[in-house]
């Protein structure tokens, strides 16, 4: 879900650059209470893993593929100030390094992926946490549900910037319907992949599942 | 608890080095919409492209995108460990040995 430079304008670029930049910066801030010596190493393991992942494009229909936007797995596993900076990381060296998502467009990039992904991730996941403390099925359940809504969320992030000052003038129903159609099923697929990764941490270190941390009893969850 | 941190470590490599071979390359969501309707027209050339590891390969040659991978996991790794290993809260007796380094 990477945008290339020019497909928004220019002063919609910078708006939403500085909406990433006070974004971040807030996550920065915030991140220092969810940091420390076994959650640091932690948070650095599941940038890296996002950047892996999203390199694996999965086809959705003939002529079209998705990838992993890792909103809720981030969010799930180092919680959601954390898990915006594990993303932005991951936006920033795909830009710079492998010249994918343009330059001025990083900021709406950054603030459809990290940041509006990786809250609705959040909020959805903490709105359930009560079915994920149940065991590893229900864990599952709300780590697919999560991340399916992040990533119609995050694409809907696009269809919001597109409609406020995109080039072209197409049709904003045309781009919508478009990208729910392909988020929809893309969803599905991040979904699967966020699950599957939630309950393997858990799996082995319940304890390093955001999500779970303050469960009154510990969690059985066994594979 | 190394064991965990070193295998997370190891899938990720596996997953960038040698998985991404078998991704699709057919646009993406978001790709697929702008080609569809015409926008990417108006798209401009990355400024980086030309660059030796841009789209994943290396000088354009895609039979190396595992090792533009492997790069990458590398350096998401050591830049996210350190920015997080740099925010974290210090437990009180790392706070302590600062607190005689920064004395010295």
């Amino acid at each position: 879900m990477h945008m290339s430079d020019g497909l928004l304008n220019a002063p919609v670029s910078v708006a939403f650059l500085v909406v990433a930049a006070v974004g971040v910066g807030f996550a920065l801030i915030k991140s220092r209470a969810d940091l420390d010596d076994r959650t640091a190493p932690m948070a650095g393991l599941v940038a890296t893993f996002i950047f892996a992942v999203q390199m694996i494009n999965f086809p959705i229909l003939p002529g079209a593929s998705g990838h992993l936007l890792g909103g809720a797995l981030a969010a799930i596993l180092v919680g959601p100030y954390v898990g915006a900076l594990c993303v932005t990381i991951v936006l920033v060296v795909q830009a710079l390094l492998f010249a994918d998502g343009g330059l001025t467009a990083l900021g709406a990039n950054v603030t459809n992926m990290a940041l509006i992904g990786t809250a609705t991730g959040f909020l959805v996941a903490v709105a359930l946490r009560k079915v994920a403390e149940r065991g590893k099925g229900g864990l599952a359940a709300v780590a697919f549900v999560s991340a399916f809504i992040n990533t119609v969320v995050a694409a809907t992030g696009f269809v919001v910037e597109y409609a406020i000052g995109g080039a072209g003038g197409v049709e904003i129903g045309k781009v919508a319907l478009l990208m729910w159609g392909l988020h929809a099923l893309i969803g599905i697929g991040e979904g699967l992949i966020t699950a599957v990764t939630v309950t393997s941490v858990a799996a082995i270190r319940p304890d390093l599942v955001y999500l779970l941390r303050g469960t009154k009893k510990p969690l059985e969850v066994r594979s | 608890m190394k064991k965990f941190f070193i295998g997370f470590a190891v899938v990720s490599l596996l997953i960038a080095g040698v998985l991404s071979y078998f991704a699709s390359g057919s646009p993406d969501g978001l790709d697929k919409t702008v080609e569809d309707t015409g926008i990417a027209e108006h798209a401009r050339e990355h400024p980086f492209a030309g660059s030796t590891f841009a789209d994943y390969a290396f000088g354009g040659d895609d039979r190396f995108t595992g090792l533009a991978g492997v790069l990458g996991v590398v350096v998401v790794l050591a830049v996210s460990f350190g920015l997080f290993w740099l925010l974290r809260k210090k437990s009180d007796a790392q706070k302590s040995d600062a607190q005689k380094s920064d004395a010295r």
